[in-house]
């Protein structure tokens, strides 16, 4: 049930792009075409999965437990660690997309090497060890990586709802002054304020 | 002379945030109050300044092909810096901005400037290059903030306009709100100042394709098979 809460709230309540604001540059760059929102959608479920699981370990196992570093001086390394990490990463999972799944590397292989600066990604490490930090090694583990998923999943949607209006969008007859990038962010606050509807709900 | 024109060309006419729309994320979530902007602007420029200063030093050294994952690093230890000032004389801000303050590192501006200006550049014209963009950057913070700030609180700087004003538009200081005035603001600039934003269509893609070109001769061989047809179709 903790778990089921945790998903609700990642995906709706605290929608990454439409309540915390992360990950907008593309929400508003890759959202003309649907195609083109569903490989940043999939790619970014992915990396965010795997940098959760794979910095929550490092954070666990390499960076302060073997040291016995206390909680208070805790965060100062995590943003050079981690960054590197979801760098690495990412570089690997393009190679071994490429080897492997060359259908799969052809559609996602444009939008992989923009994920390392994609800004969801490393505040969604960051917000899993603020939250999970204290946690057991497992259920941390296991909170932080379905945290990874769920948000992603909330990525997701909000890039493919944005990518659909957008493309119905570009046969209105809009204002001049608000061609282009202004219609599509107010666009995007009558979204948001949908999705203050959710608030409270968890 | 070429010094000014580097440092003015950030403020209106290539301004990162307004113009070419990069690092939007701080520019809509820390902007409830002008304290908040102000100080997230100081911090990113100060990030700025420094790395396109140091990236501009060591640009010899790195190596093409793993300059983006140095140039990272650079970041991710100014940040270091930034945090650990802001923690130790600055607790309420640094609480305020939360999260935003390690993001800097990924802000695109940083990675931005010294992808196309430092690492091809002297020491000087990086300089003023990133002060230039820090003062734009600072600038959209501000007048975003001014407008939330009045309109959710009916206060300016923490300091309320009139003793029983308006009833103030809660609206305005949480999501929604961001992203209308910011709508605003763009279309603003699109009838005063005649800008021409580099990235309009497809811009992401297309910027940071460029921006990984030279890194990834893979990534770059990609993109101009993608463009080809896209483009027709366009077109």
């Amino acid at each position: 049930m903790e778990y089921f809460k945790l998903v609700v709230a990642a995906i709706f309540v605290s929608n990454f792009i439409l309540a915390q604001f992360l990950g907008l540059c593309p929400f508003i760059g890759v959202s003309k075409r649907t195609d083109s929102a569903i490989g940043m959608g999939v790619a970014v479920v992915f990396v965010m999965v795997l940098a959760s699981f794979v910095t929550y370990i490092v954070y666990w196992k390499l960076l302060y437990m073997p040291f016995n570093i206390g909680v208070d001086a805790r965060e100062y390394l995590n943003i050079v660690v981690f960054i590197l990490v979801i760098a690495a990463l990412v570089q690997f999972v393009e190679m071994v997309l490429q080897k492997s799944m060359p259908g799969l590397y052809r559609a996602l292989g444009i939008y992989l090497p923009l994920i390392t600066t994609n800004c969801a990604v490393l505040g969604v490490t960051q917000l899993n060890i603020g939250r999970f930090g204290s946690h057991s090694f497992l259920s941390g583990l296991l909170g932080s990586t379905l945290n990874g998923f769920a948000s992603g999943i909330g990525f997701f949607m909000a890039l493919l709802l944005m990518s659909a209006i957008r493309e119905r969008l570009d046969e209105a007859d809009i204002p001049l002054p608000f061609k282009g990038v202004p219609i599509a962010f107010i666009v995007a606050c009558s979204m948001a304020l949908a999705f203050l509807g959710f608030s409270g709900m968890v | 002379m070429r010094l000014w024109k580097e440092l003015t060309k950030g403020i209106i006419r290539e301004n990162p945030t307004l113009v070419i729309l990069i690092g939007l994320c701080p520019t809509l979530a820390i902007t409830t109050s002008i304290s908040n902007a102000i100080g997230m602007g100081i911090a990113a420029s100060f990030v700025l300044v420094l790395s396109n200063i140091i990236i501009s030093l060591i640009k010899n050294l790195i190596p093409g092909k793993i300059r983006i994952p140095c140039y990272i690093v650079v970041m991710a230890a100014l940040v270091g810096v930034v945090q650990m000032v802001m923690a130790a004389y600055f607790p309420d801000l640094n609480e305020r901005l939360g999260i935003f303050i390690p993001l800097i590192v990924v802000n695109c501006i940083i990675l931005g400037r010294a992808e196309a200006f430092a690492g091809k550049n002297t020491v000087l014209p990086s300089t003023a290059d990133g002060i230039g963009m820090g003062i734009g950057l600072t600038l959209a913070l501000f007048s975003v903030a001014f407008v939330r700030e009045i309109l959710s609180g009916w206060s300016l700087g923490g300091v309320p306009i009139s003793e029983n004003g308006i009833q103030p538009m809660a609206v305005m200081g949480m999501a929604p709100g961001a992203f209308i005035v910011l709508a605003v603001i763009l279309s603003i600039m699109n009838i005063t100042v005649n800008v021409k934003r580099p990235y309009e269509s497809e811009d992401l893609v297309a910027k940071e394709k460029v921006l990984f070109a030279a890194a990834k001769p893979s990534v770059a061989k990609l993109a101009k098979k993608e463009a080809g047809p896209a483009s027709g179709g366009g077109a």
